[in-house]
């Protein structure tokens, strides 16, 4: 961080503007000195943490260790819990995301979520579940809607599987296909972000694999971050992976290097299964 | 040896208790269910044979001519549920969008206690309350009283009801819809009251089933008429109205119409039942 005066972050805060292309050429998020609290409960303490573009970075942990929440501040959906306080600053390519002037609505169309369980809308089709987010933020071509509904699904190989029953309900797919449509779902509005809350932990083997597969082709074109339980998925998947317990980050670094030659030693602990 | 016997004795004690109390839950379990078997019995019983096309298409007829029938009624019970819809429906869904959606927690249970305080609020205050609101300052019984005498009924009934329902759609579908960046409106009005329609619906139609029988309200707000009233701003005839009046009345044909009215407004809050059956069959999606 180049400047800690107040009066230059303010002016940045106003503007928006990226802080300099330099810094923030491969980075998507910035955190610095982020904490949370759910009441009197502080969930993150003191984190700062830079996670670069096109990348997969994984957050792995023990329960409760904060990761999910602090993937949910990512794109404030945290917030929907009553009573949440933050301090501290999250920059999304150089734009503060807490400003006073940001909408979490336009923040939560700018970096998407799949969650952990499967969620398509019940009262729609597949194809429904697809563009709902387009539809709803007042897109009304019928024509692009199409198009962007073919390529949606596609990016999320779910394409081939689902076309001839675009009109059947989502929830009448199979529990790996759902997740799929939920991805496709996500990136349907054209996130520049996408956020993944443990995708798999409900899934089979051969469904998490195709999810697996599928977060590998996605980082052509979007950041990911993704919270899994599953370490040797954060091993397969990741091209970073941060280390979080109680609250705090213990350890940030590429894969290989937290994997392999862990500086800390709770990050060896629990990679290694002695706690966790 | 005395501590068998007594175990002996505990046991037999224990037996008959335990026969005591799936006996009383027995008795009252058929004490719910008699009257709707006596009620359907007694109706069909007095009132299936006068239950006839005239019923459904005559005006009824002075004192001392035979036949007639009850169409203004029956068109006039409708007409007041529409009004009363347009009141109860709309005001009840929003608060209860609200209660589930919005508001303070402290807020929403003051809210939630007084919605069932007026539940239980006797009908017939709502018409004496509509009377003096309503009756006295515009200086006449009409269907507008009426209608809004019912609809005021029908508010803290659907708003319960869309409340609860709307607090069972999984929370995982709101945050779906928010993390699209779908505004928070937007994803209560397209994605959560989407999901709990058939809910809402249901309460809806409870509501009317309910009001649809109601008399006391309508004593003194849409008063009741012998003839075809298209005037909302005149009195009108109501079956349970019309019911009242025959039954009270010392004439054995208006008897009978009574029995009558009494088959056709029964039969038409039994079918509103069976429709919710239907509808509420299909259970709702799984959580997430």
């Amino acid at each position: 961080m180049p400047s800690s005066d107040p009066a230059v972050l303010e002016t940045r805060k106003q503007t928006m503007e990226p802080i300099s292309d330099n810094e923030t050429a491969s980075l998507t998020f910035e955190v610095k000195n982020l904490s949370i609290w759910y009441g009197e409960k502080k969930a993150i303490d003191n984190v700062t943490m830079d996670i670069p573009s096109n990348a997969v970075t994984s957050i792995i942990g023990p329960s409760g260790c904060g990761k999910s929440t602090f993937l949910r501040s990512l794109n404030r959906m945290h917030e929907l819990v009553p009573r949440t306080r933050l301090e501290g600053r999250v920059l999304l390519l150089g734009q503060d995301l807490y400003s006073a002037n940001v909408d979490p609505a336009i923040v939560r169309r700018r970096v998407g979520m799949v969650f952990q369980k499967s969620n398509p809308f019940p009262t729609m089709s597949i194809g429904d579940n697809v563009i709902i987010g387009l539809r709803l933020n007042g897109v009304r071509d019928q024509k692009f809607l199409n198009q962007r509904l073919e390529q949606s699904l596609r990016m999320a190989a779910l394409w081939d599987e689902v076309k001839d029953d675009l009109h059947k309900p989502g929830t009448s797919l199979s529990g790996g296909q759902q997740q799929r449509l939920c991805i496709a779902r996500a990136l349907a509005v054209e996130p520049e972000v996408v956020l993944m809350d443990e995708p798999c932990s409900a899934l089979d083997p051969i469904a998490t694999a195709k999810i697996e597969e599928l977060i590998h082709a996605l980082k052509m074109k979007y950041t990911i971050v993704i919270v899994t339980h599953n370490m040797q998925q954060a091993g397969r998947v990741s091209d970073y992976t941060a280390f979080f317990y109680l609250g705090r980050l213990i350890e940030f670094g590429t894969t290989n290097k937290i994997f392999s030659n862990p500086t800390e030693r709770q990050t060896e602990d629990y990679i290694t299964g002695r706690f966790g | 040896m005395t501590m068998l016997s007594k175990r002996r004795d505990q046991h037999l004690w224990r037996k008959i208790k335990s026969a005591l109390v799936s006996g009383g839950t027995f008795v009252s379990a058929l004490l719910v269910i008699a009257p709707l078997g006596l009620v359907f019995f007694h109706l069909l019983a007095n009132g299936a044979s006068s239950v006839n096309w005239d019923f459904f298409t005559q005006l009824p007829k002075p004192v001392g001519v035979v036949g007639g029938g009850m169409v203004n009624a029956i068109v006039g019970s409708l007409e007041l549920l529409v009004l009363a819809a347009v009141i109860g429906i709309p005001v009840g869904v929003l608060g209860g969008v609200y209660l589930a959606e919005y508001g303070s927690a402290r807020g929403n249970s003051m809210l939630r206690f007084i919605a069932d305080v007026l539940n239980g609020v006797p009908s017939i205050t709502w018409g004496v309350v509509v009377y003096g609101l309503v009756v006295l300052r515009f200086k006449g019984f009409s269907a507008y009283a009426g209608g809004l005498a019912l609809g005021l009924i029908m508010i803290p009934l659907i708003l319960r009801t869309t409340e609860e329902v709307i607090l069972l759609v999984p929370n995982g579908y709101r945050e779906a819809a928010l993390a699209l960046g779908i505004a928070r409106w937007k994803t209560i009005v397209h994605v959560v009251m989407k999901t709990a329609s058939k809910g809402i619906i249901t309460g809806i139609l409870l509501a009317l089933a309910r009001i649809g029988g109601e008399t006391a309200p309508l004593l003194f707000t849409a008063f009741g008429n012998r003839f075809w009233n298209h005037d909302l701003s005149q009195p009108i005839a109501a079956l349970p109205l019309q019911i009242f009046t025959y039954a009270i009345s010392p004439y054995d044909d208006w008897h009978r119409q009574a029995w009558a009215g009494a088959v056709v407004l029964v039969i038409g809050i039994f079918c509103v039942n069976v429709l919710v059956r239907i509808l509420t069959r299909e259970r709702a999606p799984s959580t997430v």
